[in-house]
């Protein structure tokens, strides 16, 4: 059987959902033609490599017990650049202002021909370009279901289940965060405030929301989408951003009266990229509640095409991830 | 506008397309037709209901064209906002004049709010409300409430509008 020996780079809870997934999903792979066999973990402070394959399990142990993947001092950066293997996983976490440390892994593992899986949307937000150019360059692939909205299959639906159809629109709930928040203030009639705290006692938000709550994030996975389904050269400075901290629960019910629910949505149209506070009519498939995620295809062919799931979470995330794998290297 | 209009016609060969010609003539759009040729009115005629757009400055001219061509109408109707839309406004509404808000769309003159629900919950916080755009047309609904934003922009409201799938 072919063997495909990847590294898992960033080993929080995304990294650790993958190393989780893998093990439990370990004869599924197999059954897909492949044996994935993980050679190198690293966090931003250790690592662990093996070239026969990690065992995940030891790994995950040694994260928990002593917040260290293993006795290595390498950085990310140095495994890619001198470990052996064929597909980076790299899961570091985002950062929107300069990229981080995933957009050099990223750049260097394509210019080395490596494939590269990602949930890390910094990158892409700010360089897709380049990134998606280094990675054709090298006959390299590039996979990123991940980056937007989790478990929901945004990208691979329109690459591959309605590939031939012109895609005119997307419009869609794109972070789990707000549509929480706006789903409980509608319910209890509470305010912003309240239901905020609500949702951080949850893990739901942040301690820090701002990233969420004032549309950011929602930002960065729109470019994402604009840049590889329509060509656009979108950064997230591009898109036209408003958040959801100034709605009311008065300005809820208003609409609920009118027979319609308040979203953020965004969307990518005609070249402009936006997102904000949207009324949706409450029977609608754009209407999800709770921290679903919801992304809505405008097509030539099939019309339009709605796609819902868990847009967060380390597991929901590793499954996104675990298909981009799965895609790749597949021989059934 | 709108115009949904009863006519009765002569039970002679060609008498439906001497009613509808006059619309087609003056641009205006056929949205449906009912023929009731199985039944009579008490002059004889047979009854038909049309539904059309068209420019409101053409309409006096598509009924006397009808009248010369012999068509008789029994009754018209014209409905000039057609198109409705809700938009929720967030922000100190009242303080940053409602009227001058309400009037920058009434002054379009082709769409006017006619329905707003205000909500003030304490002084000193904001406001919210609904408001019900009417427009002569989906184009002019579009155009109402980018002026609407444009407004709020200035007095530092929120507008909140429906979904594009609304509108289509």
């Amino acid at each position: 059987m072919k063997i495909i020996r990847a590294s898992i780079i960033g080993f929080g809870s995304v990294g650790q959902g993958v190393a989780q997934v893998l093990l439990q999903k370990k004869e599924e792979i197999q059954k897909k033609g492949f044996d994935l066999k993980v050679v190198a973990v690293a966090d931003s402070r250790s690592a662990a490599i093996d070239e026969k394959g990690l065992d995940l399990e030891k790994v995950l142990k040694s994260k928990k017990e002593n917040g260290r993947v293993g006795p290595e001092t390498l950085s990310g950066l140095e495994v890619i650049r001198n470990v052996e293997h064929e597909v980076v996983i790299e899961t570091t976490p985002t950062d929107i202002e300069t990229g981080g440390v995933g957009l050099d892994n990223m750049l260097t593992a394509f210019e080395k021909g490596m494939d590269v899986v990602t949930s890390n949307k910094g990158p892409l937000a700010l360089k897709y370009g380049e990134l998606a150019e280094t990675a054709r360059k090298n006959n390299a692939k590039f996979r990123f279901e991940a980056t937007v909205g989790g478990a929901m299959p945004a990208i691979n639906l329109i690459r591959d289940t309605i590939a031939g159809n012109s895609i005119i629109s997307i419009e869609g709930v794109l972070n789990g965060t707000c549509n929480y928040i706006l789903t409980r203030m509608m319910e209890e009639h509470a305010s912003y405030e309240q239901m905020l705290a609500e949702s951080q006692e949850l893990g739901i938000a942040e301690t820090d929301p701002t990233y969420d709550v004032e549309g950011i994030d929602a930002a960065c996975k729109l470019v994402i989408l604009a840049n590889y389904v329509f060509g656009m050269k979108a950064t997230y400075h591009d898109v036209d951003v408003k958040g959801i901290t100034s709605i009311t629960p008065e300005a809820l019910s208003l609409a609920q009266s009118e027979g319609y629910v308040i979203k953020q949505i965004g969307e990518v149209k005609d070249g402009c990229i936006q997102t904000s506070p949207r009324l949706v009519p409450e029977s609608h498939p754009l209407a999800v509640g709770g921290t679903l995620n919801v992304v809505s295809v405008q097509t030539d062919l099939a019309g339009t095409v709605t796609s819902t799931g868990r847009g967060a979470g380390s597991i929901e995330t590793a499954s996104a991830i675990l298909s981009d794998i799965i895609s790749i290297y597949r021989e059934d | 506008m709108r115009v949904s209009m009863d006519i009765e016609l002569k039970d002679t060969p060609g008498q439906l397309l001497c009613a509808l010609t006059p619309i087609s003539e003056l641009r205006g759009n056929l949205k449906s037709i009912v023929h009731h040729h199985e039944e009579r009115t008490p002059r004889g005629t047979i009854p038909v209901q049309l539904v059309f757009e068209a420019e409101p400055d053409n309409l006096d001219a598509i009924i006397d064209k009808l009248k010369k061509n012999g068509i008789g109408i029994s009754r018209v109707d014209e409905k000039r906002l057609i198109e409705e839309g809700a938009v929720i406004l967030i922000g100190h509404i009242v303080h940053t004049d409602i009227q001058d808000t309400i009037d920058s769309i009434d002054r379009t003159g082709y769409a006017e709010v006619v329905d707003i629900s205000l909500s003030m919950p304490h002084i000193n916080t904001t406001s919210s409300a609904s408001l019900k755009i009417c427009a002569v047309g989906i184009k002019e609904l579009h155009e109402a409430i980018s002026i609407l934003k444009n407004v709020a922009k200035k007095k530092d409201l929120l507008v909140v509008e429906p979904i594009r799938a609304e509108f289509s």
